[in-house]
């Protein structure tokens, strides 16, 4: 029992400080804080009660995010009514870049993308990201905002790397997309057929 | 074939990259995605650095792509609510009582 007791304090110093970033991926997952809050804390009990098998030295964040996903993916994705892949829209390569970068460049004299790009509101890159299907959203926030690598991404999701390079690819499209709706609504943007 | 100016040679413009994009931006635009992720090998890494160094609008567009991703990071953060936190952690004390 005493080696129990260890295992048990062990988990709440090394899986807590997870939590912040867990309960992002969980707000990305399930736009919704009371959903995400249930499924941040089914996912920390379920992580508990199967420690004893989790291999000490290997990726315990990795580990979570996998528990967090299934977790999401049997509990919630079930639930809902609307189908669950709703349509991508994805823009060409460099989208965002082909309409924002450059712009008053000449005239500030210093990078303009830095300047454009910090007019998006977390209110907005956040919608952005909410609103790409499933698939396309775990690869993003799982890259983007959690850093993990390709093979860490394959594992947590269970698809071959090949899918997550291709769900990163055109879901990082459609994202810029996405911004770029944001922009347009601001008039930051000049339309790339103009801009000769 | 019309006479091309060298890429490095350029003038920038409004949009940043209507460049003609020849066979090495094809390929460095290709590849962006898994540079930026540092999923290439040292030695086709150390290619499309090459070409990066070279081609100014390439360059341009890879570090656009670069500040748009460090800013889906950086805006993509919440507060964990303390009522989580507690809740959470008394969950786990619950399933240390017996039963």
């Amino acid at each position: 029992m005493v080696l129990g007791m260890a295992d048990k304090a062990g988990f709440a110093e090394q899986a807590m400080p997870y939590m912040g970033s867990l309960y992002s991926a969980a707000l990305r997952m399930t736009r919704n804080p009371a959903d995400a809050e249930a499924l941040v804390q089914e996912t920390y009990l379920k992580a508990y009660r199967a420690f004893d098998s989790f291999q000490e030295g290997t990726n315990l964040k990795s580990w979570l995010y996998k528990i967090l996903t299934n977790t999401f993916i049997n509990i919630y994705r079930s639930r809902r009514r609307r189908p669950v892949e709703t349509e991508l829209d994805e823009g060409e390569d460099l989208y965002l870049f082909r309409r924002l970068g450059g712009l008053e460049a000449a005239a500030m004299g210093r990078s303009a993308e830095d300047l454009v790009l910090d007019h998006f509101t977390e209110a907005e890159v956040k919608e952005a990201v909410e609103s790409l299907p499933e698939a396309f959203r775990l690869a993003v926030v799982l890259a983007d905002v959690e850093g993990f690598s390709y093979k860490e991404i394959a594992e947590i999701l269970d698809v071959p790397i090949g899918t997550v390079m291709s769900r990163l690819h055109r879901g990082r499209r459609a994202l810029q997309k996405a911004l770029h709706n944001f922009a347009e609504e601001r008039r930051l943007s000049v339309p790339a057929d103009l801009a000769n | 074939m019309e006479d091309k100016p060298p890429l490095n040679r350029l003038p920038p413009t409004p949009s940043g990259t209507d460049h003609p994009v020849v066979e090495p931006c094809q390929e460095a635009i290709a590849t962006l995605y898994t540079f930026l992720d540092g999923e290439l090998t040292p030695v086709r890494r150390a290619q499309i650095q090459h070409h990066l160094d070279e081609c100014a609008p390439c360059f341009q567009a890879f570090d656009f792509e670069v500040e748009l991703k460090l800013l889906v990071a950086r805006k993509c953060r919440d507060e964990v609510p303390e009522a989580l936190r507690r809740r959470v952690a008394e969950a786990l004390r619950a399933e240390d009582v017996p039963s």
